[in-house]
């Protein structure tokens, strides 16, 4: 407003048009805010009573809002009605500084500090290669103290913390239940499916497979499926197990549909063909979800005959 | 009174200069600039009750035995971020109202400023000189993007950590450094050593609200300095800016809206019930619900990570799920780059370095009009698809058709959709007297038999005359009792 500084304006007059209110009849729309904000006191008032009663959340909210739309009215109707609403004006002013100002601040920039040293270009260059290198310093520790290093290949053995290729299944281990239960080769009818992890490791998330009875077969009948070549003994009367780790993204494939024989994941629609190595046959999900071969030892407990031949869930860089 | 307490602020810090410059800042008025006041003001809501929240939340993965007031959960072991959020609802007084107005505004917040952006995107007021502040702004569109799904993740239910998870699988996706990213932020292979709820805890209530909070000063600081854009009009020119002042009647109209966004946000807390996690239960890695969908802002990328083929590359000894990475990474990088770096694309086009006060209507602008609704279609395309199952379900039709049929919408609608918004603004633009209020035509039959139209006289308010706009004045005189007793209010200006 440099206009007013330098040349004051006149007072403006109470009946100046720019000053009156936007409503025909300003009584009325003064007593209008002024109840509105009333109504809005007693919202407040009677919130803390419900509190103090400990009544149920919906009267909290209820009168919390009445409290505020009655403010929140009350106040727009005044500024809105019955305050000046001009219309006023501003002037914008030049935003950028003069030719001179600018020449000023560059030259400060860029010809200060240079006086007595030569090599000012050098100085600058050393410097900056000194802060990078101080960033990267205190980022070495800031970003690698996070968390272990992941384990570079399958063969890694250590705890499946360290590793995206390792699970604690191993030739042997005993298909158990979440809580620990033994799983045993009568515990399931054809259609039932099962999640089972290794005993010592229930809940794990690398570890949770899917176990499914496709069909009731004896110990002498062919192991059904017929699976992708190599895997045909993969499955053991009737049953096939495989990581419930989606390839996709890594949801639980948790929905199994008995009618089709298809696992789906619920997250991104991927289905799996169960009766045929659990092959993705549609969505986003690339690979079909590892097998887990499993067997049956004389006392009926189901185990483990061997681990994954690959990495389970998702995909990542080091996957060969 | 108050003039001497006005005094004595200003001998100590000299602001009445200053100070009556930015009381008399002009806000031009138009619905539209109410948006970014949403925004704002959601913010406010997020804060208080934000804080609220932290005072009960337990950020821990620790499993404790469950022993609150909520039957069906009792004797269960489950986290203690999950037994506090539980908690926190049933047993906290105002707990539930607290934590469920907490996530509607959240998503009002985004909500607002989706569509306080598009308001600046299709006027063009993110011309020189407020190229800045459009990028102020897009960055913090993305920070609380992440916020929110770092809150969203934080009370450990089944939903929110199936999000965990698929994030974690994003970050794995990444070529070269993706498992690197995923161990250390979670401390090893899914679902890490307990790390990730205090970790996201801290992002969530510390580092990226203060960012935020950083960014929204400088947002509007420089809406201050740089003044209001406005439409063109009367006596509105590129070197003016017309409309109410800053105080009393803005101050007053916004502070009412304040109240009234809370209310809004309160009211919803109250009513409508938002991620009920005692019914998901406690996250297991193993378990997962049907019909899973993560908060609105979220859906664009579920969307996309739904409809993207099965491509994933595989040779060299080195795997690159492109099925992730394209529609989770490289997509959304895509997106926010192009809404970042647009100020400068459209630069790059029309070469145009003057400064640009007065809006553009968007029927003015057809290219940027029609790039912009390209855009939506393109997000709202990707966002749809994020419910294959749930409209394969309500159509009765199959999955499978449900999702080609996205995979041929998204990116085919908004070429279309660019053409039709061309054609649009051009036609709107040709016609005569766009945007004038329409007269009714009078038909009438002359003695021949021959009809004529004749246009009929206007209406009163038809010419709606529009006082001339002065500066806001510097004293009112008050003198006057008669008129000052007539309206009974004009005191306020002082």
């Amino acid at each position: 407003m440099s206009d007013n500084k330098s040349n004051p304006l006149p007072p403006a007059k109470l009946d100046d048009p720019h000053l009156q209110p936007a409503t025909r009849h300003p009584e009325r729309m003064q007593n209008l805010a002024i109840l509105a904000m009333v109504v809005g006191m007693l919202g407040f008032i009677a919130f803390i009573w419900v509190y103090w009663i400990d009544a149920s959340n919906e009267w909290e909210a209820a009168t919390l809002t009445v409290g505020m739309l009655g403010l929140g009215v009350g106040t727009i109707a005044w500024g809105k009605y019955l305050m000046p609403q001009g219309p006023f004006v501003e002037e914008r002013h030049e935003f950028h500084s003069s030719a001179p100002e600018r020449e000023a601040f560059n030259a400060a920039i860029t010809g200060r500090g240079g006086l007595e040293v030569k090599r000012r270009g050098l100085l600058l260059g050393v410097f900056a290669v000194g802060g990078g290198i101080m960033t990267l310093a205190l980022l070495v520790p800031g970003v690698r103290s996070l968390g272990p290093k992941p384990a570079k290949s399958e063969d890694n053995e250590g705890p499946t913390e360290d590793s995206l290729f390792t699970t604690n299944w191993k030739k042997g281990a005993k298909l158990v239940t979440v809580g620990g239960r033994q799983v045993m080769v009568d515990d399931l009818e054809v259609g039932g499916v099962l999640t089972v992890f290794p005993k010592g490791f229930e809940g794990s998330s690398p570890d949770q497979v899917i176990l499914i009875r496709l069909a009731q077969l004896g110990p002498n009948d062919p192991p059904y499926p017929i699976a992708p070549p190599g895997k045909t003994s993969w499955g053991v009367q009737g049953y096939v197990a495989y990581s419930k780790l989606c390839t996709h993204l890594g949801c639980p494939v948790g929905l199994y549909q008995e009618r089709t024989q298809q696992l789906v994941c619920p997250c991104h629609q991927s289905i799996f063909d169960v009766n045929a190595g659990a092959i993705p046959q549609f969505g986003p999900a690339p690979r079909p979800l590892p097998q887990l071969p499993i067997t049956v030892d004389a006392t009926g407990q189901m185990r483990a005959n061997g681990s994954f031949d690959q990495a389970v869930g998702p995909g990542f860089w080091e996957r060969p | 009174m108050i003039d001497k307490s006005l005094n004595w602020i200003d001998d100590r810090l000299g602001v009445a200069k200053g100070g009556r410059t930015f009381l008399d800042k002009i806000f031009p008025d138009h619905w539209s600039f109410m948006l970014g006041e949403i925004a704002l003001y959601s913010f406010v809501v997020l804060l208080g009750t934000g804080v609220f929240l932290t005072l009960y939340f337990v950020p821990s993965a620790h499993e404790i035995v469950y022993h609150g007031s909520y039957g069906p959960l009792r004797g269960q072991k489950v986290s203690e971020a999950y037994a506090s959020t539980v908690g926190l609802s049933f047993d906290v007084r105002s707990g539930l109202l607290m934590r469920q107005a907490h996530h509607w505004a959240a998503d009002i917040f985004l909500g607002a400023i989706a569509v306080h952006m598009a308001r600046v995107f299709f006027t063009g007021a993110f011309r020189k000189p407020r190229e800045l502040n459009w990028v102020v702004g897009v960055v913090m569109l993305i920070l609380g993007v992440v916020n929110g799904f770092l809150g969203y993740s934080l009370p450990d239910d089944l939903v929110s950590g199936t999000g965990i998870r698929i994030a974690y699988s994003i970050m794995e996706s990444i070529p070269l450094v993706g498992s690197y990213l995923a161990f250390f932020l979670f401390g090893g292979n899914y679902p890490g050593t307990g790390v990730i709820i205090p970790r996201f805890f801290v992002l969530h209530v510390l580092i990226v609200p203060a960012i935020i909070v950083g960014l929204l000063a400088a947002h509007l600081g420089l809406l201050v300095k740089q003044k209001h854009t406005q439409f063109p009009g009367k006596g509105k020119t590129e070197d003016n800016v017309v409309g109410s002042p800053m105080f009393p009647t803005f101050m007053a109209k916004t502070t009412g809206f304040l109240f009234m966004t809370a209310a809004v946000i309160f009211g919803l807390g109250g009513f409508a019930q938002i991620n009920p996690i005692w019914q998901f239960g406690q996250y297991e890695p193993y378990q997962i619900s049907y019909a899973v969908q993560p908060d609105w802002y979220m859906g664009w990328l579920d969307g996309a990570a739904r409809i993207m083929p099965s491509w994933e590359w595989v040779g060299y000894g080195h795997t690159i799920p492109f099925e992730i990475f394209l529609p989770a990474v490289i997509f959304p990088g895509l997106i926010f780059n192009i809404l970042l770096a647009w100020p400068l694309i459209e630069w790059f086009k029309t070469k145009d370095s003057n400064y640009h006060n007065l809006l553009d209507r968007p029927r003015d602008r057809p290219k940027r009009t029609a790039a912009g609704v390209a855009m939506l279609t393109l997000l709202f395309g990707v966002f749809f698809a994020s419910s294959t199952d749930v409209m394969a379900n309500f159509f009765q039709l199959p999955l499978m058709d449900v999702l080609w049929f996205f995979r041929f919408f998204v990116p085919l609608a908004p070429i279309v959709a660019y053409f039709i918004a061309f054609k649009i603004c051009h036609e709107m633009r040709d016609a005569e007297n766009i945007g004038k209020r329409k007269r009714a035509l009078i038909v009438s039959r002359t003695a021949g038999g021959e009809y004529v139209t004749t246009d009929s006289a206007p209406r009163p308010g038809d010419s709606h005359e529009e006082l001339e706009a002065i500066p806001v004045p510097t004293f009112i005189d008050t003198t006057d009792p008669e008129l000052a007793t007539a309206a009974g209010v004009r005191r306020v200006i002082r």
